[in-house]
């Protein structure tokens, strides 16, 4: 018997040994080892990507490689800058007033009826490989109109035997402009847009009639706005004076979409298989959706045609100290292949991450503590693992404001009443954000001072950044106000110790949130803490997201959380959400708060149109101490983001506002397959533990059936 | 059998129709169709025109479930619930909220689900009845308390843990199998081997019990002490006899979750990612998709019922005395 147990061991470690090589656990089929990929996971499938639709990041992370809208961010200079991408300059609009006659830009924005965006184009890109572009000798395209037969045989895009590619013309872009308004696809943009671009509601309605009739061929309908002047050049007519126009040219949404596409995809046949513009994207952009199947996996692979485009030259200062413009000059994009992996669960992936089979990381709070440490000047710093395994962290404040607001239609806590405010001023001294971003975020976020996030124009740092109503200036840093001063404005308010000073009944605050997870039991206790301080007591109503929303919009919240994410890098696009004409209740506006100040709506309407510059500076300060004055929102944060990023991985700096960062990237695959073989040496010896104590576990039934074959 | 069948199939309708009823009354109870549409269209400058134009589009601007407005039976056709829930009865699934078709994604994801469902099963089967025979085999020795002991501790541990456990075990310590993830054709086996594995053990406890429970009382049997009196072997009495004549229990138990295996694992699928049914219905029912969670729920239904009636035919083929 012992023999047999030595054997059999002896065997199965010469052949356990013999494959110890192979890295058993690599998700990747072994002979992309070396090949010049990116891997990266999606958790959730994009519900979109055609780029009329898309909004969401999760969708953005596509469509930004694959559409060219005609400007971009410039991926280095700070602060961010617009640059064409398939424009040929970022144009200056021209004005006219309500006669049509050409006026100054410098003129009171008022007096500008319209702004005329003339954007021309590169000659010479071509979109990529596409069916619908495929044509027979004599010029008749060939999938625009599928027989039955053809349908049978197709069940992926793949499964079409030609595609052929064409140069992207103006008239493309004028195309996607229309279908913002198309009846059958959802655009969020749609009803936003139609206040500016000339003439988009009205086409929108006209389309409406239409939606029946199946296939559209929006170039049958003339769009008053928006208009074709040559092969390269078109023009957008935007009402009044909307400087922030140009920022949206920068999103997928005004990319360009070839009409055959439209007419391809339209196909009922074609629907059935799901095969869909919304599913797979025709564009010029550097990279083409090659694999697409959102129940597992995405391939991104280089687009053929796409047109030459090279690394930035300058950047903003440090830039070339920390390696980002090695590669000035080259011809982008870098990589050759982009695998995204469907993984919904933090564990798998921050596991893959430090096996190296995906190339970057978030941190979540599981991971944080293994990830990175608390030096002790305070800085944030990678733990003894993650340095030895080289992986680097960059860091960057998003352009995110999270914030903890009251009604302002509220009878207690709202209005313009020196009582309420008192009161609101004093709940904001109260609620100790830092400490909440210590215990909830592991630190990962800069309390708000105002309505602007940093890296935003007009964002103020240091002192002259500080809420002088929350936070005093002391040795160097900002310090936020004792306690006893909130509880003083709340005596003055008319509440000593939390209780009326007429009826003597205590002060109940109302506070509306869609927490969820196992943390928001912690969270609320937190948050009642903080208004024990001042002896409120406070009711947590706590619904789902739809509840909420309806609160929101009826007004019915007295306070509440909520955050907004930057559409663009322009105070204005964090300002309207305080806007008086912008209020949730009374016109579905993104003004939460429901606040109104005449003196701050008139400012922003001056604000809003100008240049960055000192005088507009001077409009933003006066605003955002209006706010502080008021106090619509208590308290808020701008999250922090950590990003992880293996050795192998180069030209990395934080873009929060370009979508199509990935042609920028670069990555050493070589590098990549040495680290991944030396990271998971396959260890066999439980196997063989685990077979010795199986076959030992064996051994009482054996002695115990011998006993009992004697015993009969 | 052929009239049984019919008059079970006839015996659905009404079980399916309730299913339909239900799941439509639990889902618009906690969710309105301008909910719905709020969340298809994103959390940014969405107006009440574009919530109205996409409820307009995707049939959700008719009263829910009755139409005073219209005439006659349209008064009851005319709905919601009936242009959406009773057109399941003809298997057409229609699309989802994102416009993908549900009948190809559920044709598409049935697969990786049965990947791994069948082997957990075949192979669980065939471990749990042969952990059951030894430990019915030894009964009232040691080996036969220290087995359930050990049968009632790992079915009591959550299923949770062992996937949790293997990933940690298998994929980061050992390194043996990818932690996650799916592939197609035979590159698949390396993903499902931790899966299965995993399903494979977090079940032994349970299944051994219940078919050792099965054994025990055939072996009390007078036929089997005739067999022992006949001087056959104790293994001769376990295989040919006990296990023949304990089949019916067992296929009652099996045979019903056959046509559920299509279905998919809910939490296995999610953690271990593999695209199957199960994590289709539950990102169906985070994303609020009322078009893929009645599609969902009603399939399982159907499914459950021709479970139902598998096994009472399959009781025929395995013992002749039960005709139908």
């Amino acid at each position: 018997m012992y023999r047999f147990f030595a054997s059999l061991g002896l065997i199965l470690s010469l052949g356990f040994t013999a494959c110890s090589n192979t890295t058993l656990n690599n998700p990747y089929p072994e002979e992309e080892q070396n090949s010049n990929t990116l891997y990266s996971s999606f958790s959730e499938r994009p519900k979109h990507l055609d780029p009329a639709q898309s909004y969401s990041s999760n969708e953005i992370t596509f469509t930004g490689q694959i559409y060219e809208p005609p400007f971009q961010y410039h991926y280095l200079k700070r602060p961010y800058t617009l640059v064409p991408l398939t424009a040929t300059e970022i144009p200056s609009p021209t004005y006219l007033d309500t006669q049509g006659k050409i006026i100054s830009g410098d003129t009171n924005s008022e007096a500008v009826a319209w702004s005329l965006y003339e954007i021309k184009i590169q000659a010479g890109i071509y979109y990529q490989p596409h069916p619908a572009f495929a044509k027979n000798a004599s010029g008749q395209s060939l999938y625009l109109n599928l027989s039955e037969d053809m349908l049978d045989e197709i069940k992926t895009l793949s499964d079409f035997k030609e595609s052929d590619h064409r140069e992207l013309i103006a008239a493309d872009y004028v195309y996607q402009i229309k279908r913002l308004a198309h009846p059958k696809i959802h655009s969020p943009i749609f009803g936003f847009m139609s206040q500016y671009i000339s003439g988009l509601g009205a086409f929108g309605k006209a389309l409406s009639n239409e939606k029946k009739k199946g296939f559209l061929d929006l170039r049958d309908f003339p769009l008053e706005g928006v208009e074709v002047l040559d092969r390269y050049t078109y023009r957008i007519k935007v009402k009044g004076k909307y400087p922030q126009f140009l920022y949206w040219l920068a999103m997928p949404f005004f990319a360009p979409i070839p009409y055959e596409a439209d007419q391809f995809y339209a196909q009922a046949g074609l629907i059935e298989k799901n095969i869909t513009l919304d599913w797979y994207p025709v564009g010029t952009g550097p990279y083409m959706l090659t694999m697409n199947n959102p129940n597992r996996k995405m391939i991104l692979e280089k687009n053929p045609h796409f047109h030459r485009e090279t690394y930035p030259i300058e950047g903003a200062p440090g830039d070339a100290e920390a390696g980002l413009l090695v590669d000035a000059g080259q011809e982008l994009p870098f990589i050759n292949k982009v695998v995204y992996s469907l993984d919904k669960e933090g564990i798998s992936i921050w596991n893959k991450f430090l096996q190296g089979f995906y190339d970057s990381s978030g941190i979540s709070s599981d991971s944080f503590d293994q990830a990175v440490r608390v030096s002790g000047v305070g800085d944030t710093v990678l733990t003894e693992e993650m340095s030895e395994k080289g992986i680097r962290l960059i860091t960057s404040t998003a352009a995110t404001t999270f914030y903890t607001a009251f009604n302002m239609l509220d009878s207690v806590v709202g209005g313009s009443s020196e009582s309420a405010r008192k009161i609101r001023q004093a709940i904001a001294i109260a609620i100790d954000q830092e400490e909440s971003i210590a215990i909830f975020r592991n630190g990962r976020g800069i309390a708000m001072q105002g309505p602007l996030p940093p890296g935003i124009f007009g964002y103020q740092d240091g002192e002259a950044g500080i809420n002088p109503n929350v936070y005093d200036w002391v040795n160097g840093r900002s310090q936020r106000k004792p306690i006893q001063e909130a509880r003083r404005l709340l005596a003055e308010a008319g509440y000593p110790n939390g209780r009326d000073a007429k009826s003597g009944k205590p002060l109940i605050l109302h506070f509306d949130t869609t927490g969820s997870g196992p943390e928001v039991k912690a969270n609320f206790d937190w948050m009642r803490k903080q208004f024990d301080k001042l002896q409120i007591q406070l009711v947590i109503r706590n619904t789902d997201y739809n509840r909420f929303q309806d609160k929101m919009l009826k007004g019915t919240a007295q306070m509440f959380q909520w955050g907004w994410n930057a559409d663009y890098p322009d105070p204005e696009n964090f300002l309207f959400l305080l806007y008086g004409p912008n209020a949730k209740a009374e016109k579905n506006g993104e003004n939460a708060a429901n606040y109104v100040n005449p003196r701050f709506d008139q400012l922003f309407e001056e604000m809003k149109n100008m240049e960055n510059g000192p005088e507009r500076q001077g409009l933003i300060d006066e605003m955002v101490e209006i706010v502080r004055g008021d106090v619509p929102w208590a308290s808020g944060f701008h999250p922090n983001n950590f990003g992880l990023f293996h050795a192998w991985m180069e030209n990395l700096k934080p873009n929060l506002m370009a979508n199509n960062t990935l042609k920028y990237k670069k990555v050493n695959p070589d590098l990549r397959a040495g680290k991944r073989a030396e990271w998971n040496k396959p260890q066999w010896w439980p196997l063989i533990l685990i077979g010795f104590i199986l076959l030992g576990g064996t051994l009482p039934a054996v002695i115990t059936y011998k006993k009992k074959e004697r015993g009969t | 059998m052929l009239s049984y069948i019919v008059r079970r199939f006839l015996y659905a309708i009404p079980i399916l129709f309730g299913v339909n009823l239900l799941t439509f009354l639990l889902f618009f109870v906690v969710n309105t169709p301008d909910d719905m549409a709020r969340l298809h269209l994103g959390m940014k400058r969405v107006t009440p025109e574009a919530i109205e134009k996409w409820k307009a589009d995707h049939g959700y601007n008719i009263p829910v479930a009755f139409n005073p407005a219209a005439d006659g039976i349209n008064k009851l056709t005319e709905t919601i619930f009936y242009q959406k829930s009773m057109t399941l009865f003809t298997f057409d699934f229609g699309f989802a909220d994102d416009g993908r078709n549900i009948g190809a994604d559920i044709r598409e994801r049935m697969w990786p689900s049965l990947a791994i469902a069948l082997p957990s099963l075949i192979v669980g089967l065939l471990v749990n009845i042969t952990a059951a025979m030894l430990i019915s085999f030894f009964r009232a020795t040691y080996i036969d308390t220290w087995g359930i002991v050990i049968a009632v501790a790992m079915m009591s541990i959550s299923s949770l843990f062992y996937i949790i456990g293997g990933q940690f075990l298998f994929s980061k310590m050992f390194r043996l199998v990818p932690i996650s993830g799916y592939d197609d054709g035979f590159n698949a086996i390396k993903f499902l081997i931790l899966p299965v594995v995993v399903g494979l053990v977090g079940g032994i406890g349970s299944g051994t019990r219940w078919y050792r429970s099965i054994f025990l009382e055939e072996i009390s049997k007078d036929y089997i002490r005739t067999a022992r009196a006949k001087g056959l072997s104790e293994l001769s009495v376990l295989f040919t006899h006990v296990l023949r004549n304990a089949l019916v229990p067992i296929l009652t138990g099996v045979v019903v979750v056959i046509p559920l295996l299509f279905m998919g694992s809910l939490i296995t699928e999610s953690f271990f990612s593999i695209p199957g049914l199960g994590s289709y219905t539950i990102d169906a029912i985070n994303g609020q998709d009322f078009s893929i969670v009645r599609a969902m729920v009603f399939l399982g239904s159907v499914l459950y019922i021709i479970g139902l009636i598998l096994t009472d035919i399959s009781y025929t083929w395995v013992d002749p005395r039960v005709r139908l």
